[in-house]
């Protein structure tokens, strides 16, 4: 039988959708520790890219900041961790974190410095406060270039938990890590389709969000930053 | 103080001895760690500058060639790894497939930003002056672009290196080979060694491309 063959059998196989090795259980685990490492990470980066994008300075910092952060492999950070603390997810979430932070901060940094400065001079013309300048105007129209910074975290995160299962924790990395070492491959391709498909689907799924988020007249202005996302491979 | 039968074994962070007996084996590991980023970096643009320019010219090849890469690129390195094993088998092929695939959607995308800033009126200035299109090319509009291709390659060099390190988990020995035999002998130096020099090897790199940059386009300082 063909090696495909093999893995779409894999696939139908009922065992596999069941228990503690349950591809259910797998991608639970998997979104679960994902989720967590982004929003700790969402709630680190975005405040501090909105407010150094807000004041306009130490830029040069942010932009630095997410450099060096690039230069950081994961892998070493997460076993590095896991000597650390030991078992457990803290270990991953830790390393999931430092990089889902710096293209957060970037793009949040540079979403809210590219706002018109002509907007920010009406907003302040027609009363509003610092505090409501930020929330009602620059915000909104940041919204794109935020969005995609998370993106690109989300889909770095989700493709780096596959890490998780070199330090014996959960999620899709354990069919892939299982695989590779009992040398049955078809477990480990049918692990490496899942991660895919994820990574795919939270792409999907968090542009869809963005569509939602993004007030209909920004859309209208079309704004030309969202293409400019900064992207950055990782793992 | 804690009195105990047994003497405490607490494992530094670095152990010298071991490195002083070990600089051949890390050295190996770094030979190897540079290969597969050269390897991956060299035919990624060999790649990329043709497809590059052929993308700029053709609007729906240009579809076609970020929508191909761009969702290559999201599928994680080591599941591609992975996936590639019942084919390629445990190696340097497995690795450098996945390598080369990311750096060509990052060199694309910056080979075309490159060709589509050349403003309209040096092309108009080289037809002018009776370039031929493969001339205009070579000596107006590629040159114009290296700022960008540059700033490209960077930022896929400094990230093969950090991928680079996750191809030890299907048995290839470059840093990461390092930071997996720490994890597996529960001995940290090899671990905190694999991991720093990934991180320096990461910076001298990026620092080597921008000082290479400054030396073949002095007029675009890099950024």
């Amino acid at each position: 039988m063909s090696f495909l063959g093999s893995v779409w059998r894999w696939f139908v196989d009922p065992a596999h959708w069941q228990g503690a090795d349950g591809i259910p259980t797998r991608i639970g685990e998997h979104l679960h520790l994902s989720a967590e490492s982004l929003a700790v990470a969402a709630v680190i980066a975005l405040p501090v890219g909105i407010l150094l994008g807000h004041y306009g300075r130490f830029g040069g910092l942010a932009i630095n900041i997410s450099n060096a952060g690039r230069a950081l492999p994961s892998f070493g950070i997460l076993v590095v961790a896991f000597q650390v603390f030991g078992l457990g997810d803290l270990p991953v979430i830790l390393a999931l974190t430092a990089l889902a932070v710096p293209p957060m901060v970037t793009n949040s940094y540079v979403a809210l410095r590219e706002v018109d400065p002509d907007i920010r001079e009406a907003a302040r013309g027609m009363g509003y406060r610092e505090l409501a300048q930020v929330l009602r105007v620059e915000l909104p129209l940041a919204v794109p270039l935020i969005m995609a910074g998370v993106r690109t975290s989300a889909v770095q995160v989700v493709a780096t938990a596959t890490l998780a299962a070199v330090i014996a924790g959960g999620g899709l990395g354990r069919y892939i890590i299982d695989g590779i070492a009992t040398q049955q491959y078809v477990t480990t391709a049918a692990g490496a389709v899942l991660v895919a498909l994820l990574a795919l689907a939270t792409d999907a799924s968090l542009a869809g969000l963005q569509r939602m988020l993004v007030p209909r007249g920004v859309r209208l202005l079309n704004a030309p930053a969202t293409a400019r996302a900064a992207t950055f491979k990782v793992a | 103080m804690r009195a105990g039968l047994f003497l405490e074994f607490v494992d530094p962070w670095i152990n010298w001895d071991w490195l002083s007996t070990h600089i051949p084996h890390v050295l190996d590991a770094l030979t190897e760690h540079v290969e597969l980023t050269v390897i991956a970096i060299a035919i990624g643009l060999a790649i990329s500058v043709p497809l590059g320019v052929l993308a700029h010219r053709n609007r729906v090849l240009r579809l076609v060639v970020l929508g191909f890469f761009g969702a290559f690129y999201t599928i994680p390195s080591l599941a591609l790894f992975a996936l590639l094993i019942p084919f390629t088998h445990l190696g340097g092929t497995t690795a450098e497939i996945p390598l080369i695939g990311y750096n060509v959607l990052i060199l694309v995308r910056n080979v075309l930003v490159g060709l589509d800033a050349v403003p309209r009126d040096v092309l108009d200035a080289a037809d002018g002056m009776g370039y031929r299109s493969t001339a205009r090319l070579f000596r107006v509009e590629l040159p114009l672009a290296l700022p960008a291709i540059f700033a490209g390659l960077r930022v896929a060099t400094v990230s093969t290196i950090g991928i680079v390190t996750i191809t030890a988990l299907i048995g290839l020995g470059g840093l990461g080979s390092l930071i997996d035999e720490g994890q597996i002998e529960n001995f940290h130096t090899p671990l905190v060694v694999g991991t720093v020099l990934t991180v320096a090897l990461a910076l001298v790199a990026d620092l080597g491309i921008a000082g290479a940059q400054r030396l073949a386009i002095p007029w675009a300082r890099p950024a």
